[in-house]
């Protein structure tokens, strides 16, 4: 994880993509570059910087169920997402079977509180769909439960 | 935001509630886990590992020397963390169903990851061996005082005393309600049975209310 640390401004950072993208347009925000080929393109990392998702909240809870969209489900007006490598071997697992947070760690080799972070960044770019577990506490639902007990006797 | 809560809202959207097709209409599902717990080498990896499709995988929590999970890039490198591993597995029930079972790490020191563990869990398998029956009690307490429904599964190690059920419940002072069972963590029938009957107690214990 070197040069990412989040006090880096992302323009002079070195893992910047200075190539892809040219220098910062004058008036624009400062995590922003232009692309003349392609328009605003926006670094991922740089969305989070200074901004940490509570672990309480339960929505990257480590059973947190992740698929990455497809490019057709996304806002076709958003900027086009420069992609770290650990962002876009996130996006690969989880392109043809939803996956766990905690699957994605254990893959990635990561551990789950970077995965949380990169998770952020790629939910920000719409580039993911995550779906919650069943909060039990609210859901006393004994059909799900049946399910369960006879999905079980059956291995 | 991008995403699908499988909470109230989504879930009871449609008829049959979230199991029915509504469940099946979310993007990634419905997920569950189990805990399995109990004291260092009792067997929760290899139970883990005996009733799962893969092989137990790992994942590592970053911890501050104080305990507490981080949950961002700041600090991750620095030397006032700690690192603990989970192991865990996937059982699919079915496309669209998956069930997540998790090793809890050391007693002693996690107690948030094993909260973080535990909100939301089915429930919980504490393993017990017979020689060490004490390793388990702070397990037994962690579930009981939180309410989180679960069996005692004693791991019948060779050459150990095969021990009635009921001795071990007498000896950990359980509620008579809580299933004790013996098993061979490495057999997987033997886990599939521990994991139906704790699930039977679950939804038993949602009855009653
Ligand atoms: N004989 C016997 N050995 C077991 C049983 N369950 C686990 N073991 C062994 O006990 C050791 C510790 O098991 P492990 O699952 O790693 O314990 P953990 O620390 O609770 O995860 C391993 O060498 C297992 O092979 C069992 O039911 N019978
Ligand atoms: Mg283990």
């Amino acid at each position: 994880m070197s040069g990412r640390a989040p006090e880096d401004d992302p323009v002079e950072s070195a893992d910047a993509p200075s190539e892809a993208t040219g220098p910062a347009v004058p008036g624009q925000p400062a995590d922003r570059w232009y692309d003349d080929e392609a328009g605003p393109m926006v670094r991922l990392f740089s969305l989070t910087r200074g901004r940490t998702r509570p672990a309480g909240d339960g929505y990257f809870d480590l059973i947190s169920m992740v698929s990455a969209r497809s490019a057709a489900d996304r806002d076709p007006l958003l900027p086009e997402p420069v992609l770290d490598p650990e962002h876009q071997a996130i996006l690969d697992l989880c392109a043809d079977e939803p996956l766990s947070v905690a699957e994605l760690g254990s893959y990635t080799d990561l551990p789950v509180s970077v995965v949380r972070v990169l998770l952020g960044d790629l939910d920000d770019a719409e580039l993911i769909d995550v779906t919650r577990p069943v909060p039990l506490a609210e859901l006393p639902d004994e059909h799900l439960l049946r399910e369960v007990i006879n999905g079980l006797r059956a291995l | 935001m991008a995403s699908a809560h499988s909470d109230g809202t989504a879930g009871t959207a449609g008829p049959g509630g979230p199991t029915g097709e509504a469940g099946n209409r979310l993007p990634g599902g419905i997920s569950l886990k189990i805990l399995v717990a109990g004291g260092f080498g009792v067997g929760k990896t290899t139970m883990v590992g005996s009733v799962s499709e893969i092989r137990p995988l790992r994942t590592e929590e970053r911890l501050s020397e104080a305990g507490r999970p981080l949950d961002d890039l700041v600090g991750v490198e620095g030397k006032d963390t700690t690192t603990v591993a989970m192991d865990f597995g996937r059982i699919d029930l079915r496309p669209g169903l998956a069930l997540y079972l998790f090793g809890t790490p050391g007693q002693d020191r996690f107690w948030f990851v094993w909260d973080e563990l535990a909100r939301g869990s089915l429930g919980a398998v504490v393993l017990a061996d017979t020689r060490r029956l004490a390793d388990c009690f702070p397990s037994v307490d962690f579930f009981e005082q939180r309410g989180i429904p679960f069996v005692i599964a004693v791991n019948c190690f060779e050459g150990t005393e095969v021990f009635a059920a009921e001795d071990v419940r007498s000896a950990l002072d359980l509620d008579p309600e809580v299933p004790v069972l013996l098993c061979d963590a490495r057999r997987r029938e033997d886990s599939r049975d521990v994991l139906v009957r704790l699930v039977e107690h679950a939804a038993a214990r949602r009855r009653v209310g």
